[in-house]
């Protein structure tokens, strides 16, 4: 089963490969792994997709408690976040193609950002999922390249995974 | 306030947190820091490799219960305690490891001596630093004392750049830390407690598990008052030994793959299990079957043990000490003084499931080591400490050795061959008035043997029994049972004489090969107040379980 875990964390040298190690030598499987600074400058979040079963979700995110630089840990409910990943899209696009690719596009609330002679650059942020399905209608122009941030998630209504509360 | 190198404040730092003495081995890149050393008056033991000074850190922190500390030079002197930083950690020993590093500016370009020690040794600490602003250096320690002496006790690693100890700094010791992302809890769930005591009344069969966290959480005492206030059997894990007494009525042995009958049959007959401080390893559940419908209260200091190896009905985090105490408050404030529970069957079962074996006879020139230990026994004054070491010479200890309390160490969750002498050596300076023995194999003796010299330089007087079988016992038993008796690898031919060992580095010794001489060896072993060598004629072909 896939887990959404966001982590907060000390924005320290070196917690990212403390996190990541444990993950590794614990034998925990990552999906997605996305990190940047919150509001507050000193406090990083890590966001995990991890899958394993409830007995794994339980040890992850009490050995990830266990690490001193982790502030707090905390699984979000399937039925009750928000989760975005961005996906950059390259796909081979002549002229003549562009009119359909863009109104696939539109159609994916999508954004073009980047055009070339034979080439188009899209970029979408939704639930992984909808990106997965997105990227299998652009698949028959041609895919270049592709580049993912990893998911992102944020609970639903007013509760916040914050040192404040 | 006072303006000084971090090398001096870093002496300054062991000092206020009452360190006096160390275990190390000295190399370029921590020189500075030695030189301080040189000025603090903190006893420096020179150990001759640097594992053993990690594992003579692990015996004096376990005897003490506090932090204790270690230091090496960068690179290979790093590297070389890893094996003991390790070792202490899956034994949850507090430790703080001192490592020199190259200057700051060298860092990551592969210079002399250099290696990433915060990263080899990531896994195995509890927490790690590398020291590279001077003036957080009074902070650092603070909090790895802090870190490694709380909580789930572990090593924390500081790791200082030569031009970091030589810079000046602006020192004072803060008088606390607070860290936001580590607190680690202390009182045990009021619910879970007054579940934890109904049940433990009710139980027709209570059993409790004494583990290693009753030593580090000082609470061995306070298991015995819930044992006797409810009559309640007590068997013991390898890290737990001596929490009961060997000799109390209601103690029915260690259990594990290595354990005892009575211990094996108490666990899978017992209908609630009190887990106190013990994670239930792979090797001590081995021979476990646990019943349906048994309860489990687990009581530990570290959340993500409860429930990794058994599911636990009744789960309970928190020191020890005091959850034991809410526990014993709870069950005086239930239990009415006609209606203490007795278990009087229960305990006759367990007892008639204790198997003595008796000592066999083994031929002449030789000397069973069952009997050898039982022997030992009588001549060990009270709080004595013996740590064994690994193979087949620890369980021979282990399963043999009276504890009256005193302590038995050992390294149980790595199983480090080479750890009794250099962690007996920790042990003993750190109560040099208690008896201290460290009993090994002659394979593992080989591998520690040049802690001889520390002994006598630092005049360390602890007593080492070398349970000489010319094999790697336990291996050698393993490949007898498990490889068709395939001998590879494992024969111990090309050994000195440990006796004459002994004699080179001026320490007292005698070999002993029959019961006389075993006495007579015995009793100059605990009369002597040196160190002393006794060399154990063990017939080569022993099991564990004698
Ligand atoms: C550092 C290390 N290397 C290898 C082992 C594997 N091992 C476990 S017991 C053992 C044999 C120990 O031999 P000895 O010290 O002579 O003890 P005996 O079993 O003969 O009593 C070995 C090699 C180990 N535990 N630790
Ligand atoms: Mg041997």
């Amino acid at each position: 089963m896939k887990h959404t875990i966001s982590v907060l964390v000390e924005n320290h040298a070196g917690v990212l490969a403390r996190v990541a190690g444990l993950f590794a030598r614990r034998g925990f499987n990552i999906d997605s792994l996305a990190v940047g600074v919150t509001d507050d400058v000193n406090i990083s979040r890590i966001t995990i997709v991890a899958d394993g079963s409830d007995y794994t979700l339980e040890q992850i995110e009490k050995q990830l408690n266990k690490l001193i630089d982790v502030i707090k840990v905390k699984t979000l409910a399937p039925e009750n976040m928000v989760s975005r990943e961005l996906i950059l899209i390259k796909v081979s696009c002549s002229p003549k193609q562009r009119p359909e690719i863009i109104s696939i596009c539109e159609l994916a609330h999508g954004k073009i950002s980047d055009i070339s002679a034979n080439s188009i650059t899209i970029e979408i942020s939704d639930s992984t999922n909808a990106l997965n399905n997105f990227e299998e209608l652009l698949r028959p122009y041609g895919i270049k390249e592709i580049v993912r941030t990893g998911t992102i998630a944020i609970q639903k209504g007013e509760a916040a995974v914050s040192v404040r509360n | 306030m006072q303006r000084m190198t971090v090398a001096k404040a870093m002496t300054e730092c062991l000092k206020a947190e009452g360190i006096t003495d160390i275990f190390g081995y000295p190399g370029a890149a921590i020189c500075p820091f030695y030189d301080e050393l040189y000025k603090s008056g903190i006893n420096h033991i020179l150990v001759r490799h640097e594992v053993n000074a990690g594992h003579s850190a692990s015996g004096y922190a376990r005897i003490t219960g506090k932090p204790a500390v270690c230091v090496a030079t960068s690179g290979p002197g790093a590297l070389n305690l890893i094996t003991a930083i390790a070792t202490a950690y899956m034994d949850s020993v507090p430790m703080i490891i001192i490592t020199g590093q190259v200057n700051s500016d060298q860092i990551g370009r592969d210079v002399f001596q250099e290696a990433d020690i915060t990263g080899s040794a990531e896994p195995f600490v509890k927490h790690s630093y590398l020291l590279k602003r001077p003036e957080d250096t009074a902070e650092v320690f603070k909090k790895a004392f802090y870190i490694a002496g709380t909580g789930r006790r572990g090593p924390v690693l500081i790791d200082v750049p030569c031009d970091v100890q030589k810079a000046e700094i602006d020192f004072e010791y803060p008088e606390s830390v607070d860290i936001r992302s580590y607190r680690p809890s202390s009182k045990g769930n009021g619910y879970q407690i007054k579940r934890a005591a109904v049940t433990i009344l009710e139980a027709k069969k209570p059993l409790i598990i004494a583990g290693g966290g009753l030593f580090s959480g000082n609470a061995a005492e306070l298991m015995r008052e819930l044992s006797e206030k409810l009559d309640i059997p007590v068997i013991s894990t390898l890290m737990g030994l001596g929490a009961m007494p060997t000799d109390n009525e209601r103690y029915f042995g260690m259990l594990g793959m290595h354990g005892c009958e009575s211990a094996k049959c108490a666990v899978n007959n017992c209908d609630t299990l009190i887990l106190l401080g013990a994670r239930l390893s792979d090797r001590t559940s081995a021979p476990i079957m646990l019943k349906k419908g048994l309860t489990v209260i687990h009581i530990d200091i570290d959340p993500a043990e409860i429930g990794k190896s058994v599911a636990a009905n009744i789960p309970i985090v928190g020191d020890i000490s005091i959850v034991l105490g809410q526990l014993l408050e709870q069950l005086n404030n239930t239990v009415s003084e006609n209606a203490v529970p007795k278990h009087d069957e229960w305990k006759a079962m367990l007892s008639q499931s204790r198997v003595d074996k008796g000592i066999k006879q083994v031929e002449k020139g030789f000397v069973n080591p069952k009997w050898f230990i039982r022997e030992l026994n009588n001549y060990l004054p009270n709080r004595s400490i013996v740590v064994a070491d690994v193979g087949e010479n620890q369980f021979w200890t282990a399963l043999n050795i009276e504890l009256k309390n005193g302590r038995f160490l050992t390294s149980g969750g790595m199983g480090t061959m080479g750890y009794s002498l250099p962690a007996a050596i920790g042990a003993k300076t750190a109560e040099p008035n208690a008896e201290v023995i460290a009993v090994c194999g002659d394979g593992s003796f080989q591998m520690e043997m040049p802690e001889l010299a520390t002994c006598v330089q630092h005049n360390i007087a602890v007593k080492v029994i070398v349970m000489r079988n010319k094999y790697l016992g336990m291996v050698r038993e393993f490949q007898t049972n498990h490889y068709g008796n395939r001998l590879y690898a494992v024969s111990l031919d090309g050994s000195p004489s440990y006796t004459k060992i002994a004699d080179s580095y001026g320490i007292e010794n005698m070999l002993v090969d029959s019961k006389e001489s075993a006495k007579e060896g015995i009793k100059r072993l605990t009369e002597s107040n040196k160190p002393f060598l006794l060399e154990v004629a063990v017939p080569e072909m022993l099991e564990t379980i004698l």
